[in-house]
């Protein structure tokens, strides 16, 4: 089962952002999506995703056109997580996750005790449990990115589509969300998700596309792509290569 | 903060319950909670009730429409007040947020100015309140941006000044001794002409629409979440604003033609119950209806009995809503942030 953007043309009705892109996502493997501001890294998530149709080409999920699937049946085959936002009221934590379980229910339906059953075995997953009963607008940023994961998991997708989710995340948080990204690809996922950290990249994903301008750059496996070339080339910055036996790290400047 | 959702929905229960016992008892005629459970058991059974003719009179004709109104109204407008506020991400808004209430206005100002009868006034009121959100939504979704949530409500606030202007106009021509002062009586809200033949329209579309509202309330939580994300979720969000907004829409539409245009309700109510039960819209939804068909119960009865004269719903409201607000405000801001 795969995602696939064949010849993609992105953008909104006023402007297009890019074109010619060619992106594939299976099972089990984790791409990350790498690109200076304004680049179009955002904007290929959502089309993606189906929340904004492709202005060329053909967006495609298990090989149909992702327009040819209805919301719902594409929630239940992929899960979002989008950048981390303050919410205007105030859901119990519970609440949140049990939104993940809309495409499972009828319009009409009141969460199941499954629901609630996924929902909290989501957040057990993440060790969030004990937040529960918190209202999602007074826990911490990272707390908040672990709940969206834990919401994104409670969709039981086969992928997971993240916006920046070390954006806003301290040191130690950003670590155990990359974490959670590899351990999720490990359990069989397919996860897509957008850095601007070239090392979370090189540690979280199996492969990488470079996105500049709306065109891609490079594509392919980590240890190929991400290198002090193709990354001053992609944020047309000078960059720093430390290196430690078969490890690798990246500093701007 | 987590509740135990129970006692809130007590408290909800308890108002109401409150609400209906002064609306009947309090008033210029005496009435007991006795005389009330005999007509009502003569109603049913067909037995004759032993209470004298004029006490029943008022509790069949005069009271009981009006407290029956009452709680349709405040029960109508709450509930169109809590769908807007999770539909709109935003606390501030109340049900005339799309234009509802300057349709109506407008509707009954011309017919009050071609000296319609109070049916055809009422209609009138019911088609302006349409119209006017109609109108919106139309406008709202042929501008196409990312933010169709957005668009919509400042469309309304558009329009709205605009039909606001048209209101202004019908009064400015209206003859000032006789249809001036009934437009500004109407613009204000009051039950007081509210009998039993009103009721019937009322019901009807209050009915309707309330039983859409509670039946999508487990999806307005993720209705409440930008646009992007809940289609993420799985929700055909286009489809179901529009479910939410007609049959809001017709809820308010049919409680201000009416009662007129009562302002706060929708406002303050949704606060209130989101105070007693958290924002969860499964619960929010229901404890909301509860509650302000038992708060616009005790202002509507302030309303008949505060003064010789009838005051306005619209100023009490104000009056008691403003004060209310604040302190709210002040003090369980938490539930939204």
């Amino acid at each position: 089962m795969t995602i696939e953007g064949r010849d993609l043309s992105i953008g909104y009705p006023e402007r297009l952002v890019g074109s010619g892109l060619n992106v594939r996502l299976e099972q089990g493997e984790v791409l990350a999506l790498l690109g200076p501001n304004g680049g179009g890294k955002t904007t290929l998530l959502k089309t993606l995703l189906g929340l904004i149709p492709p202005r060329g080409g053909e967006a495609r999920l298990m090989d149909k056109p992702l327009d040819a699937l209805s919301a719902r049946e594409r929630a239940q085959l992929i899960g979002y997580v989008p950048q981390v936002h303050q919410g205007t009221f105030a859901f119990t934590v519970e609440s949140v996750v049990l939104m993940g379980r809309t495409a499972h229910g009828s319009l009409f339906a009141a969460p199941s005790a499954r629901d609630r059953e996924i929902s909290h075995a989501a957040l057990e997953r993440f060790g969030i449990a004990e937040l529960a009963q918190r209202a999602y607008t007074e826990i911490s940023g990272g707390e908040r990115q672990l709940v969206l994961l834990a919401r994104a998991l409670a969709q039981e997708p086969r992928f997971i589509v993240l916006d920046e989710p070390t954006a806003s995340l301290d040191f130690g948080n950003q670590g155990k969300v990359m974490r959670e990204i590899r351990a999720l690809a490990q359990a069989g996922l397919g996860v897509l998700f957008t850095t601007h950290d070239p090392n979370h990249a090189m540690r979280a994903a199996t492969r990488a596309f470079l996105l500049r301008d709306g065109a891609c750059l490079a594509e392919g496996p980590v240890a190929e792509v991400l290198n002090a070339a193709t990354l001053e080339q992609l944020y047309r910055a000078p960059v720093q290569i430390m290196r430690e036996r078969d490890r690798i790290a990246f500093l701007p400047g | 903060m987590p509740r135990s959702t129970l006692p809130g929905a007590m408290i909800a229960l308890a108002v109401l319950a409150a609400g209906f016992a002064v609306a009947f008892l309090v008033g210029r005629f005496p009435i007991s909670i006795a005389d009330i459970a005999s007509v009502l058991w003569s109603k049913v059974s067909g037995a004759p009730s032993g209470v004298p003719a004029s006490a029943e009179s008022v509790i069949l004709q005069v009271r009981g429409p009006r407290v029956i109104a009452a709680f349709l109204v405040g029960a109508a407008l709450a509930i169109a007040g809590t769908a807007f506020q999770g539909l709109f991400r935003n606390p501030l808004v109340s049900p005339d947020i799309l234009g509802a209430s300057s349709g109506a206005a407008l509707g009954a100002v011309i017919g009050i100015y071609f000296s319609l009868g109070v049916f055809s006034i009422q209609l009138f009121a019911f088609v302006g309140g349409l119209i006017a959100v109609a109108a919106v939504y139309m406008i709202g979704t042929a501008i196409r941006t990312r933010d169709p949530v957005l668009v919509l409500v400042l469309a309304g606030v558009v329009i709205g000044s605009l039909l606001g202007a048209g209101v202004g106009l019908m009064k400015y021509l209206a003859d000032p001794y006789n249809q001036l002062p009934a437009m500004t009586f109407w613009l204000l809200g009051s039950l007081a002409a509210a009998n039993v033949s009103d009721l019937v329209p009322l019901f009807g579309p209050v009915l309707a629409g309330s039983l859409v509202l509670l039946a999508l309330r487990h999806r307005m939580n993720v209705m409440s979440l930008p646009e992007e994300e809940a289609r993420a979720l799985g929700v055909p969000t286009a489809r179901l604003r529009i479910a939410i907004v007609a049959a809001a829409t017709l809820v308010t539409s049919a409680s201000v033609a009416a009662a007129g245009i009562i302002g706060w309700v929708g406002l303050v109510v949704p606060h209130l119950a989101r105070s007693l039960v958290g924002p969860d819209f499964a619960r929010l939804v229901p404890v909301s209806a509860i509650l302000g068909g038992g708060f616009l119960l005790f202002i509507d009865t302030l309303a008949r009995t505060m003064a010789p004269v009838e005051v306005p719903l619209g100023i009490l409201t104000a009056v008691v809503g403003t004060p209310f607000f604040i302190w709210l405000l002040a003090s369980v801001s938490k539930t939204w942030s």
